[in-house]
């Protein structure tokens, strides 16, 4: 396939995508209602919102080669230092999103400064520290503003009005995938820049990084600050589509299903990460639907328990993938084609 | 005197539970290199498996039902953790970075069986009558069930210091923990010595989450996630492989939570358990890696 139709296929792709609130056809049995319902449209825009935090854990995870335990962190500012903005300090949107973004890099230049001074496990445990840390103070709810366990609902009046409503659904699809559009071109763009380059030399061999004189801490400190204000920037979309904020984004559980996600889609990959990210969040948020299905409900006890729980279905899908599918759906695909070329090559 | 002596014993008993976790990690880290995410699965399977069993006889005698309990989570523990060693982490010692991540979806998977069986509801614990009662020592009425949670923590450290230093296993483990590849190159068969730990781990974890049950009346699905992470703590800066460096580790960081919690603010112990752990990695990096 030369470069041409490639970037034909993509632009029609896109133009698909971008078509989709205007569709009212069903398309069973993936969806429950047409495509231009409102509850469709959400689901997608939530799937486009995983895909591009995939894409950022896997710019640091797949491409730099830090495993981090706290990426959590950066998708949960996104969401919290909007919603404080909006909701506590009563500012217009554009003036949140720019504190939010500002923040976005702020915040990740100043942990992983301190992250990056130690490498491999011990890099995973501060990050999973720092992370916690963030947590808990959430949870804390510090001068009133988090909301504690209870988490911060956007008002109504917190948020201009073509973003409220049922109606305006279709609005917030198109800002998520504005968003993963905006998220996938900044990771390719990076992947395939300079700095992108020296990241996966690091992951292979950093000493020798080292030694060809590039200062590795840097480039990873560059990759940790890319990856996180694209996770903030996810975290924000999140908060307009779901209009609250939750605790539950700043758990390293929540770390933990990212972590299925870019290894469910291939690490490593961007368009493995991405798909991996909208498949986790296409299935939690269907197997949901499925526990309640009559069907489900008429089975024996063991059969229906286990079903009917989406965490661990996936739990298992992953231990699966890791056993015996290693590189995930994206090395799947790479092998499967591998095998058709070889055969059609034969004949 | 009599706050300072409550918490201080306090700490004492949720500084056992740490250690009882943390141990085992940290000598399957020691060992195996094994991130072991599913401890916390192990933990909370083990103590609801302990409290399904002894539901029966929870209307009979009391002490007889909670020592019943305490056997069944160990022996659950250590028979979970067998499998686990055996059918998931063995087949991947090729790939360290699999095997943490096998050890992520058991931990997801594991406990969202448990919340799907049991509920996410707390179960309360039924324990015997002189647990609930407290102790007078030093002018503080210290609640039975924390002296009893650190003896055991004490016992079980100075069973494993014996397992460690007095028998040919231990000897095996310890020699692995310092250098793996010439165990190996000296004959020995250490994929044994992995199960091994590895059970032993299980089953102190299995203990401790029956313990935690006690300690804190009641059991619930989420509560290993967040011992599993102050564990984590605990195993690092007492020095990765180190089963005294844990528990000098449980205690500190049990006490500084105690303290800070209480004359600080909810929580704020908390906070400062976690950044006592980067601090400790940040200004050592190199003396939390083997004890």
């Amino acid at each position: 396939m030369n470069a041409n139709v490639r970037y034909a296929l993509a632009a029609a792709g896109v133009a698909l995508l971008v078509a989709v609130p205007w569709v009212p056809l069903p398309l069973p049995p993936f969806f429950s209602e047409p495509l231009r319902a409102p509850g469709t449209l959400n689901l997608l825009a939530l799937c486009f919102v995983f895909g591009s935090l995939a894409l950022s854990y896997d710019l640091i995870f797949g491409f730099a080669g830090l495993l981090s335990f706290g990426h959590a962190l950066y998708f949960a500012a996104g969401v919290y230092t909007a919603a404080i903005a909006l909701t506590r300090w009563h500012w217009t949107l554009p003036q949140a999103l720019i504190f939010t973004l500002a923040l976005s890099i702020v915040l990740p230049a100043l942990v992983g400064a301190v992250c990056l001074r130690v490498r491999d496990i011990q890099f995973a445990m501060v990050t999973l520290a720092f992370a916690q840390a963030g947590s808990i103070l959430i949870m804390q709810n510090p001068f009133g503003l988090t909301g504690g366990e209870e988490g911060l609902a956007l008002g109504v009046n917190a948020l201009p009005g073509f973003l409220v409503g049922v109606a305006n659904t279709r609005n917030l699809y198109w800002i998520a995938l504005g968003v993963l559009a905006l998220t996938c071109a900044i990771g390719w763009w990076s992947v395939n820049s300079a700095p992108g380059r020296v990241w996966q030399a690091i992951r292979e061999n950093e000493r020798r990084v080292a030694v060809i004189g590039l200062n590795p801490y840097f480039y990873k400190l560059g990759a940790f600050v890319v990856s996180s204000f694209l996770a903030s920037m996810a975290g924000t979309v999140y908060l307009l589509i779901e209009g609250s904020a939750s605790p539950d984004v700043t758990t390293a559980n929540f770390t933990l299903a990212l972590l299925v996600m870019v290894v469910l889609g291939g690490v490593g990959t961007l368009w493995g990460a991405v798909l991996g990210g909208i498949v986790y969040e296409y299935l939690d948020f269907r197997l949901v639907v499925l526990a309640n299905a009559s069907q489900l409900q008429s089975l024996p006890s063991y059969l229906r328990i286990p079903l009917s729980e989406p965490l661990f279905i996936l739990g298992v899908l992953f231990i699966v993938l890791v056993l015996f599918v290693p590189g995930g759906l994206a090395g799947a695909v790479r092998r499967l084609n591998a095998a058709i070329h070889v055969s059609s090559g034969s004949h | 005197m009599s706050t300072v002596a409550l918490l201080l014993l306090t700490g004492l008993g949720l500084g056992g539970l740490y250690f009882l976790i943390a141990s085992g990690l940290s000598l399957i880290w020691g060992l195996m290199r094994v991130l072991n995410f599913a401890h916390g699965a192990l933990f909370t399977v083990a103590a609801y498996v302990a409290w399904q069993l002894t539901l029966p006889w929870q209307t009979g005698n009391a002490a007889v039902a909670w020592l019943a309990g305490l056997v069944i989570a160990i022996v659950a523990g250590g028979v979970c953790a067998f499998l686990l060693e055996v059918f998931l982490i063995r087949p991947l010692y090729a790939r360290p970075i699999g095997q943490i991540l096998v050890t992520v979806g058991v931990a997801l998977a594991a406990v969202a069986l448990i919340e799907g069986i049991f509920g996410s509801d707390p179960k309360q614990m039924i324990v015997p009558a002189w647990m609930s009662a407290s102790t007078h020592v030093f002018g503080a009425d210290i609640p039975n069930t924390r002296l009893l949670i650190a003896s055991i923590a004490l016992l079980v450290l100075a069973a494993l210091l014996f397992f460690l230093r007095g028998t040919r296993y231990g000897l095996v483990v310890r020699a692995g923990v310092e250098n793996r590849a010439m165990v190996e190159a000296l004959g020995i068969d250490v994929d044994r010595a992995f199960t091994l730990v590895f059970v032993i781990g299980g089953m102190a974890a299995g203990l401790a989450g029956f313990l935690a049950g006690t300690y804190f009346g009641y059991i619930d699905p989420a509560r290993g996630t967040s011992m599993l992470i102050f564990a984590f703590i605990v195993v690092v800066i007492g020095g990765l492989g180190s089963v005294t460096g844990s528990a000098i580790a449980a205690v500190v960081v049990a006490v500084v939570q105690q303290f800070l919690n209480f004359y600080a603010a909810p929580g704020i112990g908390d906070f400062s358990v976690v950044i006592l752990l980067a601090a400790a990695l940040l200004v050592r990096p190199r003396l939390t890696e083997a004890g």
